[in-house]
């Protein structure tokens, strides 16, 4: 059974619509990539799977369960975190204390304060310091590690690389497999599409809310993806 | 610090030893002094001191919504003249003593502002402030028909007769050290709790709070219904002292007038500053009080100054030239990093 299940999801900003009836599996232990173009629907996808947008229609099951309303938080508690666009740091505490939060429900597993700091080694000098004074870098790794604090089940990545120095984004990226083996599923969106298909073993191909193309990014034609990417 | 890094050391034991810092050092001889108070001062100091004290309490929990929460109300007035009208009913009315009806007023207003809530937590930022006023002069409005409670010219409270003058202002003067101290001890132990730490997270934004797992309405909820709690038992005491309750004074916005003010100059988001604010305010009070219009300028040109020049108030003043003042507010376990980390943290 698949960790994740997004089945025939529509979801709308008022009378907007930006989902048509997406379907998204996800498998415990994988790296599941989204790519697709600006305003495809990435970003609200995850938001739907995190709670922060409701789905009109379809649904989405997690664990064999259909979430329904459930609120963001509580979502947090069974174990899905969402690492948003943008990033959303917390600018006035120290990025210690952004840590913490990310620790706020307590869930049990492995990952600790230590084990995220050994992940992101350029996050160790600056635990005592405003998390407003961070690079970009810098914060994008202070948004997973703590997303990580939580524990999660399956983590969400929006945009891991946006505005990002490709040196940085390389170092993010190479911390998703030591993520995956600590027992954490991955569903990231990408609009930049070689790091997240090197970095995944299925894909979605998102066009204008509908999913365009799906399969293992191997078995792909370079292609055929941008063909579905781009809509000609 | 360092050294604690090296012994092994579980989140609660650290956390309780730096539990004994300065604050408490400083807090507990105070704290008896402040009680022996009666035995060697006048009446009319003790009631300058019950103004004080009660002031304190306002401002602390005011800072609390404002400064933590980042939740702007300007209408805790409700909350003030509830208590004091609900000491009013509970002592003079059913007959309770004022030191029992003072913790069930305390209480049952906190459980009205769960009601209110309901209402102003739809309202967002400036929407959600004017919406606390609105509730505080609906409030008043139906206080000032209630002939029960002598409506519009208000009621005198009666049942502190008992203890006589000097009796009736000491026992006031002490429960006012209750609440002020209180305050103090309940925002500062709130701050060192994962419920300040998700606050102060909320306050940044509320989207990465809920999304890392913050109940973002209970968390506001909580300080909302303690802010009005303490707001409460800060309006019973001040009119344990000034006896005469009227619905225009007791649930007038120059409370918050002076709420904001003292947390302004003393330092908007810690639990020290509107101590240091509040001394402020009630000296000036006392000495250029007379000046009347020259003085609120004063008064004005004050906030104003502070406002631009350190938006920390003079407690961030003062923390900016003494580093030891600078203290996170929730307890981060060095322990558990590993010394590396705790050198950095230093």
């Amino acid at each position: 059974m698949s960790l994740l299940d997004v089945q025939a999801v529509d979801s709308f900003y008022d009378d907007l619509q930006a989902l048509f009836s997406v379907n998204v599996t996800v498998d415990e232990g994988t790296v599941v990539a989204i790519i697709g173009a600006n305003g495809s629907g990435k970003s609200t996808l995850l938001r739907v799977i995190a709670g922060l947008q409701p789905a009109r229609s379809g649904q989405v099951r997690y664990d064999g369960v259909p979430l329904a309303n459930l609120p963001a938080h509580e979502r947090v508690a069974r174990g899905i975190a969402l690492v948003p666009e943008g990033r959303r740091i917390f600018p006035s505490l120290s990025v210690l204390e952004n840590l913490k939060v990310g620790a706020y429900r307590r869930r049990p597993g492995p990952w600790t304060l230590d084990r995220v700091v050994d992940l992101f080694p350029l996050l160790r000098p600056l635990l005592a310091r405003n998390a407003a004074v961070l690079s970009g870098g810098e914060q994008q790794a202070l948004a997973i590690g703590r997303a990580l604090m939580g524990n999660p089940r399956l983590l969400l990545l929006d945009e891991v690389s946006l505005g990002l120095a490709p040196t940085i984004v390389r170092q993010l990226y190479a911390g998703l497999p030591a993520i995956v083996s600590a027992g954490t599923t991955i569903l990231l969106v990408e609009q930049s599409i070689d790091q997240a298909l090197a970095a995944a073993s299925g894909m979605y191909c998102l066009l204008e809310g509908r999913v365009a193309l799906a399969g293992p990014p191997a078995g792909l034609t370079r292609d055929a993806i941008s063909a579905a990417y781009f809509g000609i | 610090m360092t050294g604690q890094a090296a012994s092994p050391a579980t989140p609660r034991q650290a956390s309780r030893r730096q539990g004994l810092s300065w604050q408490v050092v400083a807090g507990l001889p105070t704290l008896v002094i402040l009680l022996s108070v009666p035995a060697w001062r006048s009446s009319g100091d003790q009631q300058l001191l019950t103004q004080l004290l009660t002031l304190l309490a306002l401002a602390e929990v005011w800072n609390l919504l404002a400064g933590f929460g980042g939740l702007i109300s300007i209408g805790l007035q409700a909350f003030i003249g509830l208590g004091a009208y609900g000491l009013y009913v509970a002592s003079d009315l059913v007959g309770l003593e004022p030191v029992v009806a003072l913790p069930l007023v305390t209480v049952v207003i906190g459980g009205a502002a769960l009601v209110s809530a309901l209402f102003v937590f739809r309202l967002s930022g400036g929407y959600f402030a004017v919406g606390t006023w609105v509730v505080a002069e609906v409030v008043r409005l139906i206080v000032s028909n209630i002939s029960a409670v002598g409506a519009g010219t208000g009621v005198s409270i009666q049942s502190l007769a008992q203890f006589g003058p000097a009796g009736r202002i000491s026992l006031t003067y002490w429960l006012a050290v209750v609440v002020g101290a209180g305050s103090v001890a309940l925002v500062g132990a709130v701050m060192r709790s994962r419920l300040g730490l998700a606050l102060r997270a909320t306050r940044d934004g509320e989207v990465a709070a809920a999304i890392l797992g913050v109940d973002v309405f209970r968390t506001k909820l909580i300080v909302y219904v303690l802010a009005a709690a303490v707001s409460a038992a800060a309006g019973a005491v001040i009119y344990m002292s000034l006896l005469r309750i009227q619905p225009n004074a007791a649930f007038s916005v120059d409370w918050t007038a002076r709420m904001i003010f003292v947390v302004m100059i003393g330092g908007l988001g810690s639990v020290e500053g509107p101590i240091l604010g509040t001394v402020i305010y009630v000296a000036m009070h006392q000495w250029l009080g007379d000046f009347d219009t020259a003085y609120l300028i004063l008064l004005g040109a004050i906030a104003i100054g502070f406002t631009i020049a350190s938006p920390g108030g003079l407690w961030g003043l003062l923390a900016r030239l003494i580093p030891p003042l600078r203290r996170r507010h929730f307890n981060v376990d060095l322990s558990a990093v590993g010394p590396a980390q705790t050198e950095a943290i230093k």
